[in-house]
């Protein structure tokens, strides 16, 4: 094999690339082994890279061949996985292609791409995905420069069942033709069944890229040595059958809340996780609710349904693969066709009355209030796919072995003359203790400790938002981390809902935890909340900031991450003497340097 | 022999800067509901005890979480008086702070049950706002001070309470530290560095209590106390008090060595004489009392390690004088009268069964809602009795048909119906707050008196006078070692059976089956009341009777004797 020069590696920079041609030169196949496997681990002794990600999937190109760049912004993983499945495509075409995470895309290159896809979540209420909200902001911006040799596509993320759905997709997709940019085909906004419409984006996307590039062989063959990254035998479409080892309450009985604690086993699997992962839940649904549904169609729920290459009773598919827990749009404007009924022709007209329908109700209710008539094929192929659920871990593989913890909230309310329940939430708390749980390890590389021991981190998280930090502090105690932990916690009451209280104080007592501020809304005539806390020591919070202290804020998204994020933004004003748009963009700046992460669902 | 370690709890109280310790930090820490380890011995001194609620001990434990903790807060109240206005003030404090009851011991004291941390000194604040404080409630000091509840004797009533709540003040503590914690005093010069005269710096070795009787009724069962004083009335006055010591009834099972005991007569003193007595006995106990070994530091042991003639002379010699002797007296029940009377002067009392001391609002007993209407319009006062019991006392002539009304209306009139067991039953609290019970008390009594009730009929002894108290533990708070019927905790389900003490609180009980469940103590009583209905004498107590009869034969001393 003749070596190329190495300066057409893009993975090092010209001058270590003169370096590393010196160092090679003359050196035997077993030295260069040698050398190989040093250089993997010194990678693998860096676990917290940023680049990591772009890194892996690099292929070679020459410095004159026009390369696809593909952003991607993700809050869950679904856009990154997206993206990286179309990277791998496009790899596999022999196409030279850069994956890379929105904040860790140089900006300063957009005006010299040829040929970008962008595949980006809308979080909420049209937020985009927080990796990826200073390349928004960018692009939106004065700043961004014209496009005109740009080519490029975009596909969007999102939950029909929000009111601005996949809207930062529309928005990049708007600006980037504004500034000038070539649309090559249609944008793609793909609902909570992502396949239906990401498979068929991707083909084009393939496609588009295999006419702009021409294939081209690499100029170099490159054994990717992949950092680490052992593709686990369990994955997200063959999930792993965890055993339940525990399922108990950890509210008290008088709780207005039911909140489960789930051990899990991962004995024999092979799966592992880092603290901040979250663990993929593929739930069956509700047997009752799908008894009910049935019965209330007057369909037969032995009826063999054939649909996308699998047959299967009626009640199966139901049970296991159609979500009848939520409400999506496609359903019920299907189901207003057949309805033929003026009220919900309304609703579905209305801007407002729409999402309200979708965020309260459930298919049952929907056929209960508007009867139509649907035959057992048609049901299956109008309901979504059903899509796993994600809970973050609450614990460490160092502390717990070979278990993965969760902190589960059972969704259970009456409305409109039923109970309605979660499926998840429904699913994993009515597990009995030797019963087992379909799971898959969701890395999530945004929500890590830092890999400086010596760092404080800031952890706040309430309610169900706490469970990454049972899995941090516990990950710090193993580690023997020198750093301060700083934990806020709040839930309504403190006697019957201070979630993990007893491991909360032998972690103080240890010395694991240096700080637990603590905001129980319900005690007290007035309601107090994390952002309280946060604002009351803010002088202190301010300190372990310009310390080096990472930010981490888990939980609940329309309220309580804005509501912090607006009391850290006042925190760093008042105590750092900064006006609001400084202290924004010392959050900003936290943000990109990785100390301000948010996990927020 | 050398110096013996002092207890865990002596050095506390030492290092306690006069009973603050860290109390001010341990009700500031927002992450637990429970005060720091020390702490919990010396909030005792504040009148408040730290539990929490065992029924979910366990099932917390699961979760996770800490216990229930919730706090026990007790009154000082001499002699159990209070006016209607207090009355209403304490009620407004269960609903708001406690457990929505109130519960009256048998120290003629309030108890407040479940006050959250954060919500206790809100709480205390509320109850001195009602001018009634908990000073020395609980904890190593002088306790709440008996007087008999009697209410026929209204002048002798009315100069020994006047002795009793004198006495109680005198030896309260004189640290600032409940101001300063509770009620938000400044801190002053010297605080924590108070001088007290009494105490010295690390209080009692243990709790001591004090009670006043008026003959002949012994409803404060003063010979259960480390100091007594028997009123002797002279034409109609108050010629002075036959003083006892060395009563105490708490015991530990398994330990021979700890023992319920009943005080020794010392002599008589004249009314001017009271506190002299009193600062004499409680400084001798202070000096010798047993500070290395708590079960064995109440001052029954004291007398009985260095004798009884030893004490009295020690007492005379601090005293500065010496004892006449006693006086003759005559106590014939310990139990309370219910019902209507009327007094000396002419004005009605009314004495309600409180059944455990309970007063809370029931399906079909709205007691506590009763009682709460009955404070509207009283104008005279209410006293607690030492059995649990409550006396609407000084009732104006007009205003006793309203009364009765109210009474009526909220089913308070049980005293008019139940049986003579029922009425004079006692229990202590014990599950689920009571952190040292062994078994149920409180709540199981009316379930337990409905199944002797149906023995007794079987045997037509319906209407007999028997006593029964039940305990959770062998401390002692229900007083069961004068019962002549009494079941003392030892475990879930269990009791130590204790049979023939006498109806008048001058005979200890006797152990006779222990660790028996309820199938073996009915049928053991069954078969008791059986030889009773057939072979007793005429008016013959069934305590008495168990003894006459050879049932139970004490092993020692029991009776009441004088030094």
């Amino acid at each position: 094999m003749s070596a190329e020069p190495l300066h057409a590696l893009i993975a090092l920079p010209e001058e270590k690339a003169g370096l590393l041609t010196r160092l090679v030169e003359g050196l035997d196949p077993a030295a260069l082994h040698w050398l190989s496997g040093y250089a993997a681990g010194l990678a693998a002794a860096q676990p917290f890279a940023p680049a990591r990600e772009a890194a892996a999937l690099i292929a070679v190109e020459s410095a004159a061949a026009p390369q696809l760049t593909i952003v991607f912004g993700s809050q869950t993983g679904n856009a990154k996985r997206a993206a990286e499945a179309l990277a791998r495509e496009v790899e596999n075409a022999g196409l030279a292609v850069r994956v890379l995470r929105a904040d860790a895309y140089p900006l300063n290159e957009l005006k010299s791409e040829r040929l970008l896809y962008i595949v980006i979540s809308t979080q909420g209420e049209g937020d985009p995905p927080d990796d990826a909200r200073g390349f928004v902001e960018f692009l939106a911006g004065k700043r961004a420069p014209k496009l005109d040799e740009l080519k490029f596509a975009v596909l969007g993320l999102g939950d029909s069942s929000y009111a601005k759905f996949c809207a930062i997709g529309a928005q990049l997709d708007a600006r980037l033709a504004e500034l000038g940019a070539t649309r090559l085909f249609t944008r793609g906004d793909a609902d909570v069944d992502i396949d239906s419409v990401a498979k068929p984006w991707q083909q084009r996307a393939l496609a588009a890229a295999r006419e702009i590039l021409k294939a081209s062989a690499p100029l170099a063959k490159v054994t990717p040595l992949r950092p680490a990254r052992v593709v686990p035998a369990w994955t997200r479409e063959r999930p792993y059958a965890a055993e339940v080892l525990a399922n108990q309450r950890l509210t008290a009985r008088s709780s207005s809340k039911d909140i489960r604690h789930l051990e899990l086993s991962l004995r024999d699997s092979g799966l592992s996780y880092e603290p901040g992962d979250a663990l993929g839940v593929w739930a069956s649904n509700p047997p009752a609710l799908v008894d009910a549904l049935v019965a209330s169609l007057s369909l037969d729920a032995q009826e063999l349904v054939s649909f996308e290459n699998q047959t299967l009773p009626l009640e199966q598919w139901l049970l296991e693969k159609r979500e009848i827990t939520r409400l999506a749009k496609p359903f019920v404007i299907a189901h207003a066709l057949r309805a033929q009924q003026d009220d919900l022709d309304a609703i579905v007209a209305s801007p407002v009355a729409l999402p309200k329908l979708l965020s309260e109700r459930q298919p049952i209710d929907l056929v209960g209030t508007f009867p139509a008539q649907w035959n057992a094929q048609e049901l299956v192929a109008a309901l979504r796919p059903l899509t796993p659920r994600l809970y973050s871990i609450a614990s460490s593989l160092k502390h717990v072995e070979d278990e993965a913890h969760l902190t589960v909230a059972r969704v259970a309310y009456r409305a409109f003359g039923r109970e309605h329940v979660g499926a998840a939430s429904e699913f994993l708390t009515t597990r009995a203790t030797d019963g087992r749980a379909p799971i898959f390890i969701e890395t999530n590389e945004r929500f890590r400790l830092p890999n400086d021991t010596s760092r404080d981190v800031i952890m706040i998280g309430p309610g169900t938002g706490v469970a990454p930090f049972r899995g941090f502090v516990q990950e710090r105690a193993a580690l023997g981390a020198r750093g301060r932990n700083w934990l806020f916690f709040g839930n309504p009451h403190f006697t019957t809902d201070f979630l993990y209280q007893v491991e909360w104080q032998q972690a103080l007592k240890r010395g694991q935890l240096q700080r637990l501020d603590l905001a129980f809304s319900r005690d007290q005539a007035h309601k107090i909340y994390v952002q309280q806390r946060i604002r009351q020591s803010g002088r202190e919070l301010y300190a372990w900031l310009e310390n080096g202290a990472h930010l981490y804020v888990c939980g609940d998204a329309t309220q309580m991450a804005k509501d912090v994020h607006v009391a850290l933004r006042d925190v760093i004003a008042e105590h750092g003497g900064k006006s609001a748009e400084d202290a924004e963009a010392y959050l900003s700046q936290l943000a990109s340097a990785r100390r301000y992460s948010r996990d927020v669902y | 022999m050398g110096t013996p370690v002092l207890s865990v709890v002596e050095a506390i109280k030492s290092a306690s800067r006069r009973l603050r310790g860290t109390l001010v930090q341990s009700l500031a820490d927002p992450v637990t509901g429970a005060i720091a380890e020390a702490d919990t011995q010396l909030i005792k001194f504040h009148g408040s005890y730290s539990q929490d609620d065992r029924d979910l001990r366990e099932e917390r434990r699961v979760a996770k979480l800490e216990p229930a903790y919730s706090f026990m807060i007790r009154t000082r109240l001499p002699g159990g008086v209070v006016t209607p206005q207090q009355w209403l003030a304490l009620d407004a404090i269960a609903t708001g702070y406690a457990n929505g009851t109130l519960r009256l011991t048998t120290r003629q004291a309030f108890q407040f049950h479940g006050v959250i941390k954060r919500e206790l000194k809100a709480t205390l604040k509320a109850i001195n706002a009602a001018l009634i404080d908990t000073i020395a409630a609980c904890g190593d000091v002088n306790r709440n001070v008996l007087v008999a509840a009697n209410p026929l004797l209204s002048r002798a009533h009315a100069a020994v309470y006047a002795h009793a709540k004198a006495l109680s003040e005198h030896l309260l503590p004189k640290t600032r530290a409940y101001y300063e914690i509770w009620l938000d005093e400044e801190k002053v010069a010297g605080s924590g560095e108070e001088v007290e005269p009494v105490y010295g710096s690390t209080y009692l070795p243990r709790k001591f209590k004090i009670g006043f009787a008026i003959p002949p009724a012994n409803d404060i069962d003063v010979f259960a106390n480390d100091l007594g004083f028997i009123a002797v009335m002279a034409d109609g006055e108050l010629a002075g008090f036959n003083v006892t010591a060395g009563g105490g009834l708490g015991a530990t099972h398994g330990e021979p060595n700890t023992y319920p005991r009943l005080a020794d007569v010392l002599g008589f003193i004249a009314p001017d004489q009271v506190i002299a007595v009193a600062e004499a006995v409680v400084t001798t106990q202070r000096d010798f009392g047993n500070r290395a070994e708590r079960k064995r530091a109440r001052l029954k042991y004291t007398i009985d390690e260095r004798g009884p003639a030893w004490f009295k002379s020690e007492v005379e010699r601090r005293a500065g004088f010496a004892f006449a002797p006693a006086r003759p007296f005559a106590f014939d029940h310990n139990g309370d009268r219910f019902g209507w009377s009327e007094g000396e002067d002419g004005r009605a009392h009314l004495t309600l069964r409180i059944e455990a001391g309970r007063i809370a609002d029931r399906p079909g007993a709205p007691h506590r809602k009763g009682l709460r209407e009955i404070a509207k319009v009283h104008r005279g006062e209410f006293r607690l009795t030492p059995n649990q019991n409550l006396i609407v006392a000084n009732i104006a002539p007009t205003q006793r048909s309203q009364i009765q009304a109210l009474v009526a209306a909220h089913g308070l009139d049980g005293y008019a119906v139940a049986t003579p067991l029922r009425l004079n039953a006692l229990a202590c609290v014990a599950l689920p707050t009571c952190p040292l019970a062994m078994a149920e008390a409180e709540r199981y009594l009316p379930e337990l008196l409905g199944k002797i009730e149906t023995l007794l009929d079987g045997h037509a002894l319906r209407d007999a006078p028997i006593s029964l108290r039940i305990s959770g533990c062998p401390n002692g708070c229900s007083r069961p070692y004068l019962g002549e019927i009494a079941l003392v905790g030892k475990a879930p389900g269990r009791y130590n059976l204790m049979l023939g003490a006498d109806a008048r609180g001058q005979r200890l009980n006797t152990l006779y089956r222990e660790n028996i469940d309820e199938a073996v103590i009915l049928q053991t009583l069954d078969a008791l009341f059986a030889r009773y209905a057939a072979e007793r004498d005429r008016d013959e107590g069934f305590g008495d009777f168990l003894l006459r009869a050879g049932v139970v034969t004490p092993a020692s001393a029991i009776e009441v004797k004088t030094i």
